[in-house]
């Protein structure tokens, strides 16, 4: 089939046009937490989501959301959260987002509460709170392990109750502009390919992340960097980029699951790790900098599930970029289980009932997709892709890129999590700068009067031409979306994943470029009405241009830090822990540019924390 | 270890459509959705399919498969014997958009109609509290992930189109147990249930438990103890007489009616 009754040539009068104040791009955590914000604020506000409202890859998280509640650990506080989190990030967070997001955590949780989540409790009746990797108590408020279902549930039915106006599967492929000003948002509707515009001065991008680029990975199809491609393409920066998050526990077996996460709640609960060997192995992985705070014998490790006071807390609990690494290295070392992982085991450390009630979503998956009982049998796991810390740069208190109007929100910003996020500190994430970035958006737009900016026809037009290329393509033009996405995905996994060589990270680039050439000349079959195919060969574009990204800043960094490895330059390196790499649209706008520029200075009073016997 | 699967998908839009057969390699271990996937990336790029998470989580790839609803990315194709052909249609029940992707939007607008959650303030020190015994049964049904094929197999709707302006379905009246069992709420809403929703309709022959992906026991724990709630209070002579001469209704005195 081809396409016959939509071309370029087509005018422009089937756009469908709509006029909001806050649009939000994103119908995750994030953008619920923002849209419902910004409705709060006053503001006429679009939600719109590439998937079914609901659907959203918040809806996969399973362990919680971090928030220092203190119910069950009276001493637990903003404080020791803040510093958890800058310690987990390897001190290359924004200090003021982990301030700001320790602050506000509880109260953002204690509100889902309000709006009808039915969190797990304490025997006292409060909010129950589970251990992580990296926290130093129990902080995590959770719902057995279906925690973002319950979050994302909980802000849908505020949202629809609020009357959000939501925008289902609808893709938006560009923002446009009014000189340095965002003015809207085009894009087309799923179900009928017909394009969409909004005319709106303030966006918050809230688009997730990037892991679809990956051919391991717990994403969902939707990660496709769409947010971070447009705030680029817009003018926008990126940063730490090279910080992509290996989640060390992603299922390996069977293929069909591959990269399915299984949560850090199985460690937080009393799983171990342990080798083909039958060795509890974590013991030989401590690193330094956190030596003083990790149990060194199995005995103590076993004591803190009890009594943190007293303990140190087991080495499988160490942040999770320490954790994927060594799980690499001993299935390098040939260590590994049967299908190329290592065994994750509680079967042999819980009771069938503990298991059943505390990972009820974890014993259902492995039962039906792996036939595997995990409250009889160690589950088989390895590295996946999961996040990336990196993203649009944003000023810590109103989540505003460096363009006047666009925001960026959750997963697509950066900075919050410096080089390495703490399992819990996502959820959190969202619904405290989702509620900031709302408020700022709608702030802004209250504050331009009639002074709004507009939507050019010039714009549009080119951006209608862009999308509707791969229906009417050059001569010659036959790749297939599909392939070029599985090229990039084994590109991305064999040269940028979890340990880098600066030869493999230059040739991943020399890949990356050719594929971009092959992306300028896709083609698609069939016609507009809910085409995947061509929906990908759009998502494409986003794809590689954060691909490269990853891949440039990765090769920029030479030292090993959280959620980046260099082989050849391993360990900390002083000087580059002082700043971060910043990418830009190239002035051909077909590529990237790459500065550094200096970590933001953090207050004394807060530097405190971090001096020797804290 | 692989063999080629046999698959009938059906192809089309509102204006009609049929079933086409694909040939597809597929692998030991993969499920419906993989193969429906490689017939994607390889014989048919246009190929409408929903899908997000593949891990039973989401509630997008809602289809029937040889007849039954089910999610794709749950049905495992160790589960055919190897000869079979697998047959792949959209639900039944919704308007087709296209292939195997329907228009669900009737679930969205119900959803609009609910009435929300109202507690008290929150206790002195800024918290609430709740026993775990009694968040549990909201829980059980707040594992909901709207695939919709409760509401798909629902011959209330399911063979009675003109039903669905009247009737909620069992998904909502999931949400209305929910609210209802809330430790803290403070509405009534058995007359909103019966009234609005049309929970009578409901003949309770539990075709929406038997499809639940989530295995939750729609019929017996949130739609029979409603409807005994509803009768109780709207058919109970006694019940009747105390409302009507003043004696409030035991059964949560405190709420307010919606």
């Amino acid at each position: 089939m081809t396409t016959t009754s939509e071309t370029p040539s087509v005018p422009d009068s089937d756009v469908e046009k709509h006029q909001y104040d806050v649009v939000v791009i994103g119908a995750g955590g994030s953008g619920l937490r923002a849209a419902i914000a910004a409705h709060e604020a006053g503001a006429r506000v679009a939600l719109v989501c590439k998937s079914l409202l609901g659907k959203a890859h918040t809806v996969m998280a399973e362990g919680g959301a971090a928030a220092a509640l203190g119910n069950l650990w009276p001493d637990d506080s903003w404080q020791v959260h803040f510093r958890d989190t800058m310690r987990g990030g390897k001190m290359l967070n924004n200090w003021r987002m982990a301030q700001l997001h320790a602050q506000e955590a509880p109260e953002r949780v204690l509100e889902l509460e309000d709006w009808g989540a039915l969190f797990d409790r304490t025997k006292d009746g409060l909010i129950s709170q589970r251990d992580f990797g990296g926290h130093r108590y129990a902080r995590l408020a959770h719902v057995g392990d279906r925690t973002g279902l319950e979050m994302i549930r909980t802000l849908q039915q505020r949202a629809v109750q609020l009357g959000v106006e939501v925008f289902m599967e609808c893709t938006i492929t560009d923002l446009l502009k009014d000189g340095d000003r965002v003015s809207g948002a085009f894009g087309y509707w799923r179900e009928t390919g017909r394009f969409i515009t909004f005319d709106a001065p303030s966006i918050v991008l809230a688009t997730g992340g990037i892991g679809k680029s990956f051919k391991v990975t717990s994403n969902s199809w939707e990660y496709t960097g769409d947010g971070h491609a447009m705030a680029l393409r817009a003018g926008a920066k990126l940063i730490n980029m090279e910080f992509v998050q290996f989640h060390p526990t992603g299922m390996v077996w069977p293929p069909s699951v591959k990269g399915l996460l299984v949560t850090e709640s199985v460690r937080g609960d009393g799983g171990i790790l342990k080798n083909s060997e039958g060795k509890r192995f974590m013991f030989d992985y401590i690193p330094e900098f956190f030596k003083s705070e990790t149990a060194d014998t199995e005995e103590e490790a076993d004591r803190w599930y009890e009594d943190k006071k007293n303990n140190r807390r087991p080495p499988e609990l160490l942040p999770r970029d320490e954790v994927a690494r060594a799980i690499n290295s001993e299935i390098k070392a040939g260590r590994g289980s049967e299908h190329g992982g290592v065994y994750l085991d509680i079967a042999s450390r819980r009771t069938p009932e503990f298991i059943r009630k505390r990972l009820p979503s974890m014993y259902h998956q492995f039962k039906e997709l792996a036939d595997v009982d995990i409250t009889v049998e160690a589950m088989e796991i390895g590295p996946t892709c999961h996040y990336v810390m990196g993203g649009v740069e944003v000023d810590a208190d109103t989540e505003l890129s460096g363009v006047e109007g666009l925001y960026a929100v959750g997963e697509c910003s950066g900075g919050m999590h410096g080089s390495n996020r703490l399992g819990g500190n996502s959820l959190s994430d969202l619904l405290v700068f989702g509620r900031r970035a709302g408020e700022s958006a709608a702030a802004y737009v209250a504050g331009l009067g009639a002074a709004r900016p507009a939507v050019s026809d010039d714009d549009l037009a080119a951006a209608r031409s862009f999308a509707l290329k791969p229906f009417d393509p050059a001569s010659g033009d036959n790749e297939n979306p599909y392939k070029v996405q599985q090229d990039l995905q084994q590109t991305m996994n064999d040269l940028v994943g979890i340990i880098r060589t600066r030869a493999e990270l230059e040739s991943s680039l020399a890949e990356i470029e050719k594929l971009k050439v092959r992306a300028a000349h896709l083609k698609v079959e069939g016609q507009r009405e809910y085409n995947p195919g061509w929906h990908l060969a759009l998502d494409l574009h986003n794809m590689l241009l954060v691909s490269e990204c990853i891949a440039k800043a990765a090769l920029e960094r030479e030292e090993s830090r959280g959620g980046h490895t260099r082989e050849d330059h391993p360990g900390f390196n002083e000087e580059w822990g002082t700043k971060n790499i910043v990418l830009s649209i190239n002035s051909a706008g077909d590529g990237v540019d790459l500065a550094t520029q200096p970590l933001p200075v953090m207050p004394d009073e807060l530097a405190a924390f971090f001096e020797e016997g804290h | 270890m692989g063999y080629t699967l046999k698959m009938r998908l059906w192809r089309g839009d509102q204006s009609g459509g049929d079933l086409q057969d694909y040939d597809v390699e597929v692998e030991t271990g993969e499920v419906v959705l993989d193969a429906i996937h490689r017939v994607q990336a390889t014989q048919a790029g246009d190929l409408a399919v929903r899908w997000n998470c593949k891990a039973g989580k989401c509630g997008s790839c809602s289809a029937e498969i040889n007849g039954k609803p089910r999610l794709m990315c749950m049905s495992r194709l160790s589960d055919y014997p190897e000869t079979e052909t697998i047959t792949v249609t959209p639900m039944r029940t919704f308007p087709v958009i296209r292939d195997l992707v329907t228009d669900v939007s009737y679930n969205y607008e119900k959803a609009k109609e609910l009435p929300y959650v109202e507690l008290p303030p929150r206790d002195a020190d800024g918290k609430r509290r709740m026993m775990q015994e009694d968040v549990e049964r909201g829980q059980e049904f707040r594992k909901c992930i709207e695939c919709f094929l409760c509401q798909n197999t629902c011959h209330v709707v399911r063979d009675h189109e003109e039903n669905k302006k009247a009737f909620a379905g069992p998904r909502f009246f999931l949400r209305y147990a929910e609210l209802d069992m809330h430790p803290l709420d403070t509405l009534d809403r058995r007359e909103t249930t019966r009234e609005q929703a049309g929970l009578g309709m409901c003949n309770i022959t539990k075709c929406c438990t038997e499809v639940c992906p989530e295995g939750i026991h729609i019929t017996d724990n949130a739609i029979i103890p409603m409807k005994e709630r509803v009768v109780d209070k709207t058919y109970d002579p006694l019940v009747w007489l105390g409302n009507k001469i003043g004696i409030r209704n035991k059964d949560r005195d405190s709420r307010t009616e919606v």
